[in-house]
């Protein structure tokens, strides 16, 4: 009775009876109107507790200092200072920590890819005895808390066994260990589960050894996970502040991220705004590029945490 | 199909394995004997591909796991050679007057973060699965925040929290005739201040799954509701609630493993002060470890991580047997 009922059915109904407000719901005009009030409250709502920090930022990135400490919210009621961001890209130099983030991202970005879909292509298609000792060992990191693992990682990039050079400083110290991420690794894998069979057994029919297959048919085909690797690597870098604080020293060397707290005490708060807002420029830029990745990712999130 | 291909003598060597314990023995044992059998079953293919991933998994994730029990342990600040102490390491920690303000402020943290942002996630994404057009934005707006680096976010908000009349909040509040609010420098305001920028950086992430949990409900479970004429908020009780209930308990762990683990917030708005007011776990193993110029305290910072992580793992532990036994009951 029912299969015959959905074909008839208009798109319109059916997208309509997929939520909890069904057809016959939104033609109750109280519905309607409770439920499109609610929605357009919560869209303003969204604007201003989303968007409205940002603007504001950007705003006072571009304002002068005594504008903003007297008259916050005012809109540039003396003028703009364009001045402030060109002083903070250069006379700050957060230009060159801008560029040390960036090196420290891509860095961080290719040792995830590289463990992620190496280990990945190993667990889910060479499928070795061990597979299973190496998945529980990957999984019990996943409940182990972040705060274990600093003061003895620190130790070890200060004093490494058997290397006896400290690596305090070096930009290893960060891209290395932001391999470890045994959510990468579980993800792809489980991507990698869920390609076709038949595919790899036709390649290997073909004359196809596991690296060709790896490179010439795994990873062509897995392109949406590694977007949401890539855009999760990169975001991570550009926020990490502890780690990068604790191991790079050298303010020459140090991220965008670990010198703004230092930037804030050395100069005019015109200045610092606009610098807090060129920190933050990459990231809103890569989420409106990349947007279906980052929604995607987070909703996977939860789907691997459940 | 070539029988010199690794993969393929790989894959049928195993195969017979799993077909019956009993016959697959022998097969083992002389893929066992030789080194070469192994390399010439892929064997060591299949190392080299893994071989990343244990290189950085064994040297940042695993061995410092178990190094951390060892120098919870010990005495050691990198500047002596380590000593065995035995438990004195934790009897120092719990003895330490600070620590039941730091485990009080993280768990107020914590108490906080989940009134302010475990409902209104919630509330949002059910609006905002009954979209039918602009889900998109909505999804973008809600997410903003959460790409904000948690630097800059929290270097912007301690601007807006400006005790000064003129400052942003200050400004705001002055339309309606509230305030002038000394939000981080007074102690009885300055963690809800905290819990409150926390929140508008976190939010957005529950929101998305949430929408994904929510578009996962089977449709035809709200069909039935209409046809028996349930209203809207009996279908939200009596089907949304419990159909999500899974990563609505998920989510409040995770939530709540994570607040007990705060450290940006505290250390960048107030350095855990006034008075201590702000001063976390997390803040104070970092203190113990690298507040100190003359050389960290590394064995008390190990112990008291270690004894934050029992704390979280006993905690996920009896929160999900009791969750489990109520949800199926």
């Amino acid at each position: 009775v029912i299969v015959p009922m959905r074909g008839r059915r208009t798109r319109r109904a059916a997208d309509d009876a997929r939520g909890v407000v069904s057809f016959s719901d939104w033609h109750n005009p109280k519905v309607r109107w409770g439920v499109g009030t609610a929605q357009a409250l919560l869209l303003v709502a969204l604007v201003v507790v989303g968007l409205g920090p940002l603007l504001w930022l950007a705003k006072a990135a571009i304002t002068p200092t005594n504008d903003t400490i007297t008259h916050p919210l005012g809109l540039f009621p003396h003028g703009a200072a364009w001045s402030n961001l060109r002083e903070a890209w250069s006379s700050v130099h957060v230009g060159r920590y801008f560029w040390n983030t960036v090196v420290l991202a891509f860095g961080s970005w290719l040792t995830q890819i590289v463990v992620a879909t190496t280990a990945g292509f190993a667990l889910s298609v060479l499928r070795p005895k061990y597979e299973k000792l190496i998945m529980g060992l990957l999984l019990a990191t996943l409940f182990v808390p972040a705060v274990v693992l600093l003061v003895p990682l620190y130790v070890e990039i200060v004093h490494p066994p058997l290397i006896h050079h400290s690596f305090i400083n070096s930009y290893w110290a960060i891209w290395l260990p932001a391999g470890a991420s045994a959510f990468n690794v579980i993800l792809v894998k489980r991507f990698f589960d869920n390609l076709p069979r038949e595919i790899f057994e036709a390649a290997r029919v073909d004359g196809a050894g596991p690296w060709k297959l790896f490179t010439a048919i795994v990873l062509p085909m897995s392109r949406p996970i590694l977007g949401v690797v890539s855009v999760f690597a990169v975001l991570a870098s550009w926020k990490d502040f502890l780690w990068p604080l604790l191991v790079l020293a050298d303010p020459n060397k140090q991220p965008l991220s670990v010198r703004l707290p230092t930037i804030e005490a050395q100069t005019s708060l015109g200045v610092f705004l606009a610098a807090l807002f060129i920190a933050c420029l990459v990231p809103i830029a890569g989420f409106l590029i990349f947007q279906r990745s980052f929604l995607r990712g987070s909703g996977l999130g939860g789907a691997i945490k459940g | 199909m070539s029988l010199a291909d690794p993969i393929d003598a790989h894959v049928n060597a195993r195969e017979p394995a799993r077909v019956s314990e009993l016959e697959a023995k022998p097969v083992w044992h002389r893929a066992r004997r030789s080194p070469l059998t192994w390399v010439k079953g892929g064997g060591l293919t299949t190392f080299l591909f893994l071989l990343p991933m244990l290189l950085v998994f064994g040297a940042f994730s695993w061995y410092p796991i178990v190094r951390t029990v060892v120098m919870s342990l010990q005495h050691t600040n990198l500047v002596q050679a380590p000593t065995w102490v035995g438990l004195d390491n934790f009897r120092a920690v719990l003895n330490d007057p600070v620590l039941p303000i730091a485990v009080k402020n993280t768990a107020y943290f914590a108490g906080l973060a989940l009134i302010f942002g475990y409902p209104i996630p919630l509330i949002a994404a059910v609006l905002m699965s009954e979209l039918r057009k602009r889900r998109g934005l909505y999804s973008a707006l809600a997410y903003l925040p959460v790409v904000i680096p948690p630097v800059v976010a929290v270097l912007l908000w301690k601007t807006f929290y400006d005790g000064s009349t003129t400052g942003v909040f200050n400004t705001i509040l002055g339309w309606i005739h509230l305030g002038p609010y000394p939000w981080l420098q007074s102690p009885s305001t300055a963690m809800p201040s905290l819990v409150l920028e926390s929140t508008w950086a976190n939010a957005g992430a529950t929101v998305i799954i949430y929408l994904a949990a929510l578009t996962s409900v089977n449709p035809e479970l709200y069909e039935a509701a209409s046809v028996d004429g349930a209203s809207l908020w009996r279908k939200v009780w009596h089907i949304t609630l419990p159909q999500l209930r899974g990563v609505l308990l998920l989510t409040m762990i995770l939530q709540i493993i994570g607040t007990a683990q705060v450290f940006l917030e505290p250390f960048l708005f107030t350095s855990g002060g006034p008075a201590n007011a702000t001063i976390t776990v997390l803040l104070l193993i970092y203190d113990y470890a690298f507040g100190n110029s003359l050389g960290g305290n590394f064995g008390e910072a190990t112990a008291l991580s270690l004894m934050l992580a029992g704390f979280l793992a006993v905690l996920s532990f009896v929160y999900l047997r009791a969750t489990r036994s109520w949800s199926t009951a």
